[in-house]
């Protein structure tokens, strides 16, 4: 059997020697002359060398995802390879115009590198709907979506309910944002309309370093230092219970990590507002904040919903906080000083150490994470449209 | 109507300008808050880890018998790698009580206690070094052995005496021999290398655990990153910001990617256990598979700043390469390209620090795995970057579920180490962005 790599290799040296030996080709037969061909001669090399390389490295990637062909795959490749080169070399004539080949095969590599966004959302979505589907056919799907109680048991017969999930998941979620919105947008609004040039100078790189703070960072930081703070001063002399990871913890810490997320968005959408609303507000004698409040607030509020809208969609997909932070017992409680868990923790905890993707304990996950993908899903198509449609009214 | 002086401020007028004031202290309250939550999180990381960066060593002089190490007499290292670590610890627990008789201090603890105080790792050391010297055997040879966890954190402030009071693993007996040895220039605390270079160790020795294999396993996840997610980031923005036609499908991909980069990176993780472990069967807690599910989620990353990059390179450059007889693709390549190049690499610089950070993904696809052994880029059985390995941040994850309370103190010590790799790379964009942006 012919191993893979030997006609890799002799497409390789193809398409290096056809881009030397295409372009003499075209010079001889312009006799001697190049002014007479109709692209200049490394063109013609170009068009011989591409016409090597993007056919066999389309045959490879469909050979391996096609694996009937089994030790046929070699040969198909070198054949398409030899073909290529013996073809594109057939066709230099003067007139042949190698400039535009050459950019078509270029333009087709450009296509497919686009389509890979596509098909990345297209295998998450399947990947995790034939998974689900495996899922639902042994769990019943209406004791997923509405049961209230989230026991899995890997001897089976477990109670695998979505709401304790959500419950701890949107609790969060809203702490979170109630901590971070108020907090960026009046960031936003100081650093773009008072703060002095130096003090934005210091100020927003300082916060432009909290977004770029990687998440388990926050997770640790939840984990060492906020939940024993709030513990020590907080939950345990007002007899809240004693849980250092709880909902609190991951709330605050989550609001700290989407300070910099609304404060940038919101700058941006509040900087969209043209000049001249503000004008005509402080010409009618409003004072400042009077014209942030009653003019340019007004004006930008889509933009600012749209901005929260996606900092919801990110806290409610953050994962490494939560885990750290927020602890794995499934309650629904309103203490929000008590240790509950979210939807990302669960499809964590179900997906390592030992998996079984026969039982639904494991596929649950997958179940998991298709809410999540379909809840984020909205909201980001939700506040992409509405800050498209902001960004147009003003251009 | 009753006159009103200008010069004197109505009720009204106070009102309005006591909001004002109000409003601008929110504001300046919100940057200081932000700012405070800045300072309080880099110091409570930066205080507990710093001191993962020193370790606390003690040096031993240790008799090597030939009778208990080498049966065979004649250095045939078949023979001698019989003797296990538990062999070599006995030895190193007279060593170290000799070393102690020898500094005249008294103490009252027995033999195996003083050796206690060396790490578990310490026989593995000696047993390593031995074997690769086996001619040192029936000589004395003073070695730097890393003592256990809990003297370490005596010297770094974690344990205290009174807590060592209440733990099973350490005594005050045996913390104020240390302090002792320490005095007598036999315990000393140095720059710890090995953090940066050993694997991790197991549950007891927190003091022998280290970021090797989680660096060099984030160093092949970046590499595959940058193979795979520029050029096809870079193609991709090209198509869509110069060539694609304005219609539903392009505005679906659109859509699409403003998405993709904003959904939760777990699902990430969920698509790379279904599809490459699951349906490719690559190989689980591979950087091969890591590699590929952060190159997904970096795609529409580094597509997004690429088309704005693309974007602000003037009409004009365009125009005048087109003008003199360019084709779209030349003056593409020859002109906007370069020109946009430095805003390119700025976001996929980015985009590399926010996949080197990222862990949730890597937990699902098995890289919580204990690994000790380096791994290799290319072996023939696993193929290119196919061997188990971890990651900087699930090192830090890993380490955070470990019951001792040494490995926070590393888990803090893992994050300095990750914070630094991503300063020097944002250090990198300042730089780019200082010397080859071009304002049109």
């Amino acid at each position: 059997m012919l191993p893979l790599y030997v006609p890799l290799i002799v497409s390789a040296l193809l398409a290096v020697f056809g881009f030397m030996i295409a372009s003499r080709r075209a010079v001889s037969v312009s006799g001697g002359d190049a002014r007479t061909l109709s692209s200049l001669p490394r063109q013609y090399g170009l068009n011989t060398a591409l016409s090597v390389i993007i056919p066999t490295s389309v045959a490879v990637l469909i050979g391996l995802m096609v694996s009937s062909l089994g030790s046929l795959l070699p040969w198909i490749v070198l054949a398409v390879a030899i073909f290529g080169f013996a073809y594109s070399i057939a066709r230099i004539t003067p007139e042949f115009r190698a400039r535009r080949y050459a950019e078509a095969w270029i333009k087709l590599v450009l296509i497919a590198a686009s389509a890979v966004a596509i098909l990345t959302t297209i295998g998450i979505v399947l990947s995790m709907l034939f998974e689900t589907r495996h899922f639902f056919a042994q769990y019943d799907w209406k004791a997923f979506f509405f049961s209230t109680e989230w026991s899995p048991n890997f001897r089976g017969n477990s109670a695998l309910g979505i709401i304790p999930l959500l419950w701890g998941t949107f609790y969060i979620s809203l702490i979170a944002l109630a901590f971070a919105v108020p907090i960026g947008l009046f960031a936003a609004i100081y650093l773009s309309e008072y703060a002095s040039r130096r003090m934005r100078s210091v100020a927003k790189p300082a916060i432009e370093i909290l977004a770029g703070i990687p998440t388990i960072v926050y997770g640790l930081f939840a984990l060492i230092t906020v939940g024993p703070f709030l513990r020590d001063h907080f939950s345990q002399p007002m007899g809240f219970g004693d849980s250092a990871s709880s909902v609190m913890t991951a709330g605050l810490v989550m609001g700290v990590m989407l300070i910099p997320f609304v404060s940038s968005l919101s700058d941006d959408i509040i900087n969209a507002v043209p000049q001249a609303m503000r004008d005509g507000s402080l010409g009618l004698g409003a004072t400042k904040s009077e014209t942030i409040r009653q003019v340019v607030i007004p004006a930008a509020l889509p933009g600012i919903v749209g901005a929260i809208l996606l900092a919801a969609s990110r806290a409610i997909g953050e994962t490494m906080i939560v885990v750290l932070g927020a602890g794995a017992a499934a309650r629904m409680s309103m203490n929000p000083f008590e240790a509950m868990t979210t939807v990302t923790v669960k499809i964590v905890s179900q997906l390592t150490g030992d998996t079984d993707f026969a039982s639904p304990e494991t596929l649950v996950a997958f179940a998991l994470g298709l809410t999540l993908f379909a809840i984020t899903l909205m909201l980001n198509v939700l506040a992409l449209y509405i800050v498209r449609k902001y960004r147009e009214q003003y251009e | 109507m009753t006159h009103k002086s200008l010069l004197k401020v109505d009720a009204r007028t106070k009102k309005r300008n006591a909001a004002e004031k109000r409003f601008k202290t929110y504001g300046f309250a919100a940057i200081i808050v932000s700012m405070l939550a800045l300072v309080t999180l880099l110091t409570s990381v930066i205080g507990t880890g710093a001191s993962a960066f020193k370790q606390t060593y003690a040096t031993v002089t240790v008799q090597l018998p030939e009778d208990k190490l080498d049966k065979s007499g004649v250095r045939d290292i078949d023979v001698m790698k019989k003797v296990t670590t538990i062999g070599y610890a006995k030895i190193l627990n007279q060593g170290l009580t000799d070393t102690v008789a020898a500094t005249g201090i008294a103490t009252e603890l027995s033999t195996k206690d003083i050796g206690g105080m060396l790490s578990k790792e310490a026989a593995a050391t000696i047993r390593d070094h031995i074997l690769a010297n086996p001619d040192l055997i029936g000589q004395e040879v003073t070695l730097d052995l890393l003592m256990n966890g809990r003297t370490d954190g005596y010297f770094k402030g974690r344990v205290t005496m009174e807590s060592a009071a209440l733990d099973s693993n350490t005594s005050p007996e045996e913390l104020a021999l240390a302090q002792a040895l320490a005095d007598a220039d036999i315990v000393h605390t140095k720059f710890n290398w090995a953090f940066l270079t050993n694997p991790d160790a197991s549950d007891q020795r927190p003091e022998a655990a280290g970021l090797g294999v989680a660096i060099l396993g984030s160093l092949y996840m970046m590499i595959i990153v940058l193979v795979v997610s520029l050029p096809i980031g870079v193609a991709a923005s090209i198509y869509l910001e110069e060539f694609a036609p304005k219609n539903r499908w392009t505005d679906l991909i659109e859509v699409n990617i403003s998405n993709l980069a904003a959904v939760p990176s777990i699902v990430y993780g969920i698509l790379g256990l279904a599809i490459f472990i699951n349906f490719m069967e690559f190989n689980q807690s591979s950087p091969l598979v890591g590699g590929l599910v952060l190159s997904l989620m970096t795609l529409p990353r580094i597509i997004i700043p690429a088309r704005a990059a693309l974007k602000s390179v003037p009409p004009s450059i365009r125009d005048a390469a087109l003008g003199v007889g360019a084709s779209k693709m030349q003056s593409l390549f020859h002109h906007v390209l370069p020109l946009a190049a430095p805003g390119i690499l700025t976001g996929v610089i980015i985009g590399l620090g926010q996949a080197l950070g990222e862990t949730a993904p890597l937990l699902l696809i098995g890289m919580v795995a204990f690994v000790r052994e380096y791994p290799a880029a290319y072996t023939p059985d696993a193929g290119l970057f196919g061997e188990a390995s971890t990651a900087l941040p699930v090192q830090v994850f890993n380490w955070t579920q470990r019951a001792d309370p040494g490995f926070v103190e590393r888990a803090s010590g893992a994050i300095i180490t990750l914070l630094i790799f991503l300063l020097i790379m944002n250090a990198v964009t300042i730089f780019l962005r200082r010397k080859f942006e071009r304002r049109w």
